[in-house]
């Protein structure tokens, strides 16, 4: 009797170690890095603040820099990437190369909202030197908010031109606001935002060079627009919304 | 004691006697029936529902969030859609309008999409088994199911299973089909879509009959070794081929070619004319519309609907080149481009021009010997290998059948039929997007060519490939919503072959056929004012002046320009309303000075049109300066109260006029007749 309980106690005994082990392989560390320098500061050089969209791959490359304390860049340290949930980085850590710099592809979760991007190091004293980046992810009806404002708004609403077309910003008497300046289209309301697409600049006492939209696009699509001015302002748009998506 | 003995005493002690057995065997059945019950009781989606009901009372809506939940097993059933999903037993918050910000993707809303719930069910976009209630089941690949969710970044392969038409706010499927039909992957793997049409591809590749009236046999070698290396934007694929192999296959397409009939004219040896002159022929002819070039700067400037034109001098022979400038449809009966009736002088100016055009380090390296007879032997059985004849006409090859796997249900196979190479995640998406990304990853010696696909677009071709499901087949059909197809529409008679001759259908869109580089002319006739149609077919001015793709002076004939005119003056009226319904006599200087007022002040319609080259700016729309010269009254006026309903997607936007608003504004407009302070010089 007592040796089947040892057998029994043997083989739980196994069975947990077998599971454990099992978990252990799943949530298993990227293997340290050789760092042959340390830096200062950790700097962004390049890849903040993109539009993406779900589950998608960033267009640019996110690219930060370590640097000594007297600013020059620093080669062979070792820089980690990690974000809010769903992110995932190709590389995930890297040394630093010639130029300081670590490249890295960044891939959004599945949730619309914003995503945050942590690169980090070590300085000489083993302290954690950080730079944090904001990412944005569009969903669906922040993706056809984004279509529609590339079909009707972005001519007027943003400065930059391009080959296939140029801004009309600078011929208007007013200057309309870009959809990513969100310290005054934060202070509008959603219902401020839809009357002013669906009646145009005069139902808010502004210029009637902002056309009314209400007969040519439907209610969902002037909704659509709503989310997509709040995904890319910047500062953020706090109120009701997903501010950083989490575990 | 041995073994044996101390199983018999266990049995006597249970079994002994009747009462034993009968207790023994009770007590059994009391643990078996136990078993079920149980389990219910610790599963998984119990868990979740305890979890969600914890979360729910702390909130301030509790009692409308308590008064909707519904506990037990949930289900959407919807039998001809072959949706039983019980999703909602466990994500209970997806359509509580208050549970947006929840932390627990199992409890937060639903974002914003265009279908409901209970009308689409939950699998019929995002996959995964509907009827499984544990996670795991649910949502990854077991060994009894293995349709997993569909990763977030292919979700627009849900929609794609009913929509085959283009929708805005599916900018990935678009794109994946876009890049189908213009790489062509139909020309050797066939789809076929849920409405028994299928994917075609977007234009003919060049034919190879009388390559060698064009070009070299070095350029040939050069290009196939690298087609991007020439131009970055083109969409031939890489093959990979070695040296040996592109010296024997560029052998063979030479070698087959025949001389074109009648034949290419030698050019004279006379000096290259002007150099600035052919530029600003390149300019005025808006060749840049279509053809990118690479300028002094390194910059590239121009369209990609014709091929990149920066090397063309060491790619085409100059007698090639002059043909072709002169009468594209002499080499190329099927090509896009316009005959443009340019003079002798213009022709050799334009030639001139583009022979001047080289990128000799393209061919610098490339070296060979005279073709012999065993090179073209072996160079014919590599195009047959390869399937070149599947994309180009090539003398002596048919084109191959069936010459790839069908791809019409890719997006349902099951994952057993599918052969993974290392580093490949066992799911169907990244083998789809293995296979489009590198297919020679899969063996070298597999024929599918590597195409140039960036990383997102890779992501957008697997996207359209998941999209062609068995759900997608053999759904009913009031579910599908179809593609807008081309209509088949060709004008008829002398007007009809001027514009076949002319490629206006490259550009403008008639009747559903056509491009949409340009306005759509199906009701051009009675828009415009036939003065004004043959003054513009004449010399083109310049409507809208921040487009770079314009309509382009062709040297006509006034016969011709009167043929075209009268035809489309003729033909292309709307059935809506009558083109002089408005006569001018109702349009009075009090409604002009109204109108007048409206356009500045109530409309602001200069923000995007110019009434005055003196005083506008704004450039979206086209310049209105000559409106009194171009258009038609009537057409202003309905343009006005309703923009979409003459053009369908006008960026004009419908500013619900009053009749009274739109006749004033009719007024106005028809009092502009600027000839245009920026019309295009005469010459």
């Amino acid at each position: 009797m007592k040796r089947a309980l040892i057998v029994l106690c043997v083989a739980t005994l196994c069975a947990l170690t077998l599971l454990t082990g099992a978990c252990s392989r799943k949530s298993k560390q990227p293997a340290p890095l050789q760092a042959t320098a340390t830096g200062a500061t950790i700097v962004e050089s390049s890849g903040g603040k993109q539009i993406g969209y779900i589950g998608m791959p960033l267009d640019q490359p996110v690219v930060v820099q370590v640097n000594d304390a007297s600013g020059g860049a620093v080669t062979g340290a070792a820089v980690y990437f990690r974000g809010s949930s769903g992110v995932m980085f190709a590389p995930a850590s890297a040394l630093t190369d010639s130029s300081g710099q670590v490249t890295t592809t960044v891939s959004l979760g599945q949730q619309a909202g914003r995503y945050r991007v942590v690169a980090s190091a070590r300085d000489a004293s083993g302290k954690r030197i950080e730079v944090t980046l904001d990412e944005i992810a569009l969903g669906y009806q922040q993706t056809l908010g984004a279509q529609l404002n590339a079909q009707y708004c972005i001519r007027c609403h943003d400065s930059e031109s391009s080959s296939l077309r140029v801004s009309n910003m600078d011929n208007l008497s007013v200057k309309p606001h870009a959809f990513t300046e969100g310290d005054i289209l934060n202070k509008m309301s959603d219902a401020d935002l839809v009357a002013i697409i669906s009646h145009g600049g005069p139902a808010l006492n502004k210029s009637a060079e902002m056309p009314p939209w209400g007969y040519t696009l439907s209610k969902s699509d002037i909704a659509a627009l709503v989310a997509y001015i709040r995904a890319v302002a910047d500062p953020p748009y706090g109120a009701g919304g997903l501010v950083y998506a989490q575990k | 004691m041995t073994m044996t003995d101390k199983l018999k005493s266990l049995c006597r002690f249970f079994f002994g006697d009747s009462a034993r057995a009968f207790g023994s065997v009770s007590l059994i059945l009391l643990v078996l029936l136990a078993v079920s019950p149980a389990k219910d009781h610790f599963s998984q989606w119990r868990h979740y529902q305890k979890q969600y009901l914890h979360l729910i009372r702390g909130r301030a809506d509790a009692v409308t969030l308590e008064r909707h939940y519904e506990g037990g097993i949930q289900q959407i059933w919807i039998p001809e859609q072959q949706v039983t999903d019980r999703c909602t037993t466990c994500h209970l918050g997806l359509k509580e309008a208050s549970l947006t910000d929840v932390n627990a993707v199992a409890f937060r809303k639903h974002p914003v999409m265009p279908h409901s719930l209970t009308e689409f069910g939950c699998t019929t976009c995002h996959r995964g088994q509907g009827a499984a209630t544990t996670v795991e089941e649910a949502h990854n690949a077991t060994e009894q199911w293995e349709q997993p969710l569909l990763p977030a970044k292919y979700i627009e392969a849900g929609c794609g299973q009913c929509h085959l038409e283009k929708q805005i706010a599916t900018p990935f499927l678009n794109q994946g089909r876009q890049l189908i039909s213009s790489y062509g992957c139909t020309r050797c793997h066939t789809i076929k879509r849920g409405d028994g049409t299928y994917i075609q591809p977007e234009d003919d590749p060049p034919s190879l009959k009388h390559i060698a009236d064009k070009t070299t046999r070095e350029w040939v070698y050069a290009w196939i070794k690298d087609p991007q290396a020439y131009a970055i934007t083109a969409t031939m694929p890489n093959y990979h081929f070695s040296d040996d192999d592109a010296r024997y296959v560029s052998a063979f397409i030479l070698a087959q070619s025949t001389p074109l009939e009648p034949p290419l004219q030698a050019v004279s040896a006379k000096p290259n004319p002007d150099p600035a002159a052919g530029t600003s022929l390149y300019g005025q002819s808006f060749c840049a519309s279509c053809h990118a070039m690479q300028n002094a700067a390194g910059m590239m400037v121009g369209g990609n609907v014709g091929p990149e034109l920066t090397g063309i001098g060491t790619k085409a022979k100059p007698e090639w080149i002059a043909d072709w400038v002169a009468n594209p449809s002499h080499y190329d009966s099927a090509t896009m481009m316009p005959h443009y009736r340019f003079d002798p002088t213009q022709v050799a100016t334009l030639a001139g021009f583009l022979e001047s055009k080289t990128e000799p380090d393209f061919v610098a390296n490339v070296h060979l010997d005279a073709a012999t007879s065993l090179q073209i032997e072996r160079g014919k059985r590599l195009v047959m290998e390869n399937g070149c004849a599947s994309c180009h006409e090539i003398n002596g090859i048919k084109k191959p059948e069936n010459f790839a796997p069908e791809l019409s249900r890719i997006g349902s196979k099951p994952i057993s039929q599918l052969l993974f190479v290392g580093g490949v995640e066992h799911t169907l998406p990244a083998y789809v997007a293995a296979k489009v990304r590198n297919p020679r990853s899969f063996g070298a010696a597999l024929k599918m060519p590597q195409f140039p696909f960036t990383p997102q677009q890779v992501d957008a071709v697997t996207t359209a490939l998941l999209a062609q499901t068995d759900r997608a087949a053999t759904q009913p059909a009031a579910m599908r919503i179809a593609s807008v197809e081309q209509s088949k529409y060709e004008p008829a008679g002398h007007a009809g072959q001027l514009m076949h001759d002319l490629r206006c259908f490259s550009c403008h869109m008639i009747n559903g056929h056509g491009g949409d580089m340009a306005p759509d002319l199906t009701w051009e006739g009675t828009a415009v004012t036939r003065e004004w149609l043959v003054q513009f077919l004449k010399n083109p001015e310049t409507l809208r002046p921040a487009l770079i793709r314009r309509m382009p002076k062709f040297n006509l004939s006034d016969a011709d320009i009167n043929t075209l005119a009268d035809y489309m003056m003729t033909v292309y009226q709307t059935p809506q309303f009558d083109r002089d319904s408005l006569p001018a006599s109702e349009l009075t200087p009090a409604m002009v000075e109204q109108g007048r007022e409206l356009f500045y002040s109530k409309f602001a319609c200069q923000s995007c049109h110019i009434a005055d080259y003196a005083r506008d700016k704004g450039y979206i729309g086209p310049a209105l300066a000559g409106t009194g010269k171009r258009f038609n009254a009537a057409w202003i006026y309905h343009w006005l109260k309703d923009p979409q309903s003459l053009r369908p997607g006008t960026i004009e936007p419908n500013q619900h006029m009053t009749d009274e608003e739109a006749h004033s504004l009719t007024a106005f407009l028809m009092s502009l007749r600027s000839t245009g302070a920026k019309e295009v010089a005469k010459k």
